[in-house]
């Protein structure tokens, strides 16, 4: 669960934020110049404070004691059978909250308390990001405020209600598309009113340096757990890896322990949406081209004027026309892949999960599972049964029930049947 | 053609700036050109020009609602420079104001030449600060344009040192810590933010964020060469919808209002 700077890879930002340096030019700082001073004592703070032990050490107690880490590397036989190799689950759906947000907000919440900031806000889109923040803000005894999209608002009222619950303001952002993208923009305009008490708990590995690799950074215990875990269990290294990217902060936390096995295939599965030969997805490397996004140039879903492109995914965790500039340059360097999954192909793969291994995922996680089996079925054919496969499970799906309702055609009371709603195959 | 004369030409006056903003495109990109054309026919000496984009993470809600429009309208960036065309052609020093991305993806040297083929002076940008500005510092030099960096309370001497030295026309000064949008007091954070500025530079500054009155037009003029107001102005337009006569009297009388603050510092 290490998150000490000596384990960086050769795939780290430089100390300006660029990733592959500026002649490759992914990430940097594209801000107002009202936030350089917040940003650069960010910067200092972190630096310092990854390099302390006592941060570090108490850090790494409250994700033991606090939100039940690490978490499990699971062995899906039955799914294994599926496809023919090994294929793991490494279990982030079981930590508090739900998912491997907690791990950043955690992190980011007690670099706000060393910091001496009271308040903090946050951006969320599926309300993960928002659960983790309002949690987090709750342990540590800070205000907090969460903006989200309204059209996210009402596909997760229930993360509105937990977020509520604990304590933190909700706004509703009607602006723009009124998704993910746009409640940043409306965080960042707070943020430039009141950064000197205020802190942003950035809710992926994106954003203007050193945010990227600052959640990276927070993240980062996913992957070294699971490496790890790999190692003494299987005496061995995954193949492969896979994770879904909207942002890219479960895959970022997923792949880093990893970049610098060349052995080790990287996979981001991107938000295919209704097929990416449609207008309707948010697959950004897929089929975006090199932009500034929210403060860092990257892959963006846009026009030929540079205007951002509303995004789809059946996903609201993934329905980000950006993507992290550490995830561009991984992409531009070929050191990851990154494949477009279509909702279609996400649910199916939830169901699958779920009526095989007992394990209702997260939309967002299904992208990863999809893409991954995908992975796993060939690797099988070409390596055999010892083939590895590691599949990212970064949530659980009790937020998206409402989408999974509506999707199978579950939930009516009338229904007398238990049997499977489609071909989950 | 360079914003600093105007600057320079108010103050042989020994007066301050009056720089006008409004989005292009809006209400729409013949209508915007009316709009800013009424804007320097009532007494603005530097044109400020919006490029409409998706992601204003500086501006209220009063700006974004007229972007919005702007966009919902379809606007385009060659619109835009046609816009900066028309205003120019008056003789009035013209910038653009623009997020990053939109000149990026445009292709950095083309916007370049482009926009001083429209004859305008250059641009000011928002999202990137000099640091991160290699390529359109370059663009700028070779194109003879105006290169406005902003500067804000929270900015540090040298970052104010660094940002200073990089600007060419004038230098934009933030005058609160937060968005665009019309305030019913300006800020005590500008005239130290002005002072320190002055400090590092002989170009002149001018003070945005928060202006709608002559009276603060004036109160800003005592210690700024330039008073930045942009809400304001599209509140104008925005409060009359469906009467683009009515905006444009409401517009030139408040550009009269605020020339005449800018004159009794």
């Amino acid at each position: 669960m290490s998150t000490r700077p000596e384990n960086t890879t050769s795939y780290d930002a430089d100390a300006h934020g660029w990733f592959g340096g500026p002649e490759a030019g992914w990430g940097g700082r594209f801000m107002p110049e009202a936030l350089i001073a917040a940003l650069d004592e960010l910067d200092e703070a972190w630096r310092e404070a990854m390099a302390d032990p006592a941060f570090v050490g108490e850090f790494d107690t409250i994700l033991r004691e606090y939100a039940g880490l690490p978490s499990p590397l699971f062995l899906a036989e039955r799914l294994s059978e599926q496809v023919g190799c090994r294929v793991l689950l490494k279990r982030e759906d079981l930590n508090h909250t739900g998912a491997h947000k907690i791990r950043n907000v955690l992190g980011q919440a007690l670099l706000t308390r060393r910091m001496g900031k009271t308040r903090v806000i946050a951006e969320t889109g599926a309300g993960q990001h928002g659960v983790a923040s309002a949690t987090a803000a709750a342990y540590f005894g800070l205000d907090c405020t969460v903006y989200m999209g309204a059209v996210d608002t009402r596909r997760q009222a229930l993360n509105v209600a937990r977020m509520h619950l604990l304590g933190a303001k909700v706004v509703p952002v009607e602006s723009g598309s009124a998704t993910l993208k746009d409640a940043i923009n409306e965080a960042l305009r707070d943020w430039v009113a009141s950064v000197d008490h205020t802190a942003y708990l950035f809710g992926t590995a994106a954003g203007p340096h050193p945010f990227p690799s600052l959640v990276r950074d927070f993240t980062r215990g996913i992957g070294d757990e699971a490496r790890a875990q790999c190692l003494e269990r299987f005496s061995r290294l995954p193949d492969a890896v896979a994770a879904c990217v909207g942002g890219g902060s479960n895959a970022i936390g997923m792949f880093t322990a990893f970049l610098d096995d060349a052995d080790v295939a990287l996979y981001g599965f991107e938000p295919g949406g209704e097929g990416v030969d449609t207008p309707r997805h948010a697959a950004t490397i897929h089929a975006g081209q090199r932009g500034v996004l929210h403060g860092a140039r990257t892959y963006v879903l846009q026009d030929e004027d540079g205007q951002t492109v509303e995004s789809h995914s059946i996903s609201a965790g993934l329905d980000y026309p950006g993507v992290g500039p550490q995830h561009a340059h991984l992409a531009a360097t070929g050191r990851a892949a990154y494949l477009p999954v279509t909702d279609d192909e996400a649910m199916q793969a939830l169901a699958m999960l779920a009526r095989t291994e007992g394990i209702i995922a997260a939309i967002e996680s299904a992208h990863a599972v999809a893409g991954g089996l995908r992975v796993a079925e060939r690797l099988a054919a070409e390596k055999g049964p010892e083939a590895t496969v590691l599949i990212n499970l970064s949530g659980r799906g009790d937020k998206d029930m409402g989408t999974v309702v509506d999707y199978f055609g579950l939930g009516d009371p009338d229904r007398v049947t238990a049997e499977p709603v489609g071909d989950p195959s | 053609m360079t914003t600093r004369t105007a600057f320079e030409k108010a103050r042989a006056d020994g007066r301050a700036a009056l720089v006008g903003y409004l989005p292009a495109g809006f209400p729409d990109v013949a209508g915007g050109i009316d709009a800013l054309r009424a804007m320097v026919d009532a007494g603005c000496d530097v044109i400020e020009i919006g490029l409409p984009y998706s992601d204003p993470v500086m501006d209220g809600p009063t700006i974004q609602a007229a972007a919005q429009q702007a966009l919902e309208g379809g606007v385009r960036t060659r619109d835009v420079l046609r816009t900066v065309e028309a205003v120019a052609a008056t003789g009035t020093p013209t910038v653009v104001m623009t997020y990053w991305n939109p000149v990026e993806r445009y292709g950095v040297e083309r916007f370049a030449a482009d926009l001083a083929s429209a004859g305008g002076a250059g641009l000011i940008t928002p999202d990137l600060t000099p640091d991160f500005a290699p390529e359109w510092i370059a663009a700028a030099d070779r194109h003879d344009l105006d290169k406005v960096f902003l500067v804000a309370p929270s900015s540090t001497d040298e970052r104010i040192a660094m940002t200073t030295a990089a600007c060419r026309g004038f230098v934009y000064a933030t005058a609160v810590m937060g968005v665009t949008g019309a305030r019913t007091t300006t800020s005590d954070l500008a005239e130290p933010l002005v002072a320190r500025t002055r400090a590092a530079t002989d170009l002149p500054i001018g003070v945005g964020l928060g202006v709608s009155t002559g009276d603060q037009a004036a109160e800003l003029a005592r210690y700024a060469d330039g008073v930045i107001v942009g809400s304001a102005f599209v509140r104008c337009l925005l409060d009359h919808p469906g009467d683009r006569a009515a905006g444009l009297r409401a517009l030139g009388a408040l550009v009269e209002d605020l020339a005449a603050g800018v004159r009794r510092a």
